[in-house]
C-alpha cells in the first residue's frame, strides 16, 4: 500500500501527465484514508489557479489597477 | 480609442517600475544577465509598439509579460541547446524538505500535515496574498524555481523543459515535485495557518 511520499509524488506528476489507470486507483484508495494527502491533492489545483492568476497579474497588483492619478476615461 | 484613453507612455515611473519586475522575471528564468536584458528591451520594444491599444496599465503590463514569456522561451529553447549553461544537478542536492515533512515510514510528521485551505478562489483579490506568494516563489532553490515557472508560468510541455534545462523525465519530476511541496509548504505556513 502506499504510502504518503509516495502518494504525494504522484499527486504532482498527475499535474504533468496523465497518471495510468493503476497509479490512479491505488491514489484514490490512499485518499480515502488519508486526509492530509486529499488536502494535498486539493492544494495542486489551488496552485495552478494561483499560478495563472499570478501570470496575469505579475508581481503584487498594486500599481496596475490604480488610476487615481490619471485623466478620466 | 481616442488620445486620452491611451496609456501615458512618458509615465516614466510606471516604465521603470515594469522594465525592473520585467528584468527580475528575466533574470530567474534565464539566469544570465545579458540575456535577460535583451530579452526585456525586444519585449518593451515590441509590445510598446501596440501601447496605443491599451487603455488601463494592467492590460499593458500583461501584454508585455505574455511577449516576455515568449522570448524567454525562445532564448531557452535555444540557449541550452547550445549547452550554454553549465548543468548542475542542484535537483539532486539542495532541498530535502520532504525527509522534513514525512517520517521513517513515507507518512506525513503530524505537525506536517496539509490542511484544508477552504476556497482558494478568494485569494485571487487580495494583495497581501500576492505578496505572500511572491516571497514564497523567491525562496525556492533556483532551479527548482525555474523548473515550475516554466511549467506553470510560460507553459512549456515536459518535454520542452527537459530539452532546455538537459534533465531526464524523472529528474524534472523530481524537481516539480519538491518546488510543489516547499511552495504549499510556504503557502500554507505563511499565509493559511494565519488566516
Amino acid at each position: 500500500m502506499m504510502n504518503c511520499r509516495e502518494a504525494t509524488r504522484l499527486m504532482s506528476e498527475s499535474q504533468d501527465r496523465k497518471l495510468t489507470l493503476t497509479e490512479n486507483a491505488e491514489l484514490k484508495f490512499h485518499n480515502i484514508i488519508c486526509t492530509g494527502c486529499r488536502n494535498f491533492d486539493r492544494q495542486m489545483g489551488s496552485l495552478r489557479l494561483f499560478m495563472k492568476e499570478f501570470a496575469q497579474t505579475p508581481e503584487s497588483s498594486d500599481t496596475p489597477t490604480r488610476k487615481d492619478d490619471k485623466p478620466d476615461v | 480609442m481616442n488620445e486620452a484613453t491611451a496609456i501615458d507612455l512618458t509615465d516614466e515611473a510606471f516604465l521603470r517600475e515594469l522594465r525592473e519586475q520585467m528584468l527580475k522575471f528575466a533574470r530567474l528564468q534565464l539566469n544570465d544577465e545579458q540575456l535577460a536584458e535583451d530579452a526585456v528591451q525586444e519585449a518593451l520594444i515590441g509590445a510598446l509598439k501596440n501601447a496605443r491599444s491599451f487603455a488601463r496599465q494592467a492590460a499593458l503590463k500583461t501584454w508585455v509579460f505574455a511577449i516576455l514569456k515568449n522570448k524567454i522561451a525562445d532564448v531557452l529553447r535555444g540557449k541550452y541547446r547550445r549547452n550554454e549553461v553549465s548543468d548542475d544537478d542542484e535537483c539532486n542536492k539542495s532541498g530535502n524538505l520532504d525527509d522534513e515533512l514525512f517520517n521513517d515510514g513515507g507518512h506525513w510528521n503530524a505537525d506536517e500535515r496539509p490542511v484544508n485551505w477552504g476556497a482558494p478562489q478568494k485569494m485571487v483579490y487580495d494583495e497581501q496574498f500576492w505578496k505572500v506568494m511572491d516571497a514564497c516563489l523567491n525562496h525556492l532553490p533556483a532551479n527548482q524555481a525555474r523548473a515550475f515557472m516554466m511549467r506553470e508560468f510560460i507553459e512549456l510541455t515536459t518535454d520542452e523543459i527537459c530539452e532546455s534545462m538537459e534533465v531526464t523525465v524523472s529528474n524534472l519530476n523530481v524537481m516539480l515535485y519538491r518546488a510543489r511541496l516547499r511552495l504549499r509548504e510556504c503557502l500554507e505556513n505563511r499565509w493559511f495557518a494565519k488566516t
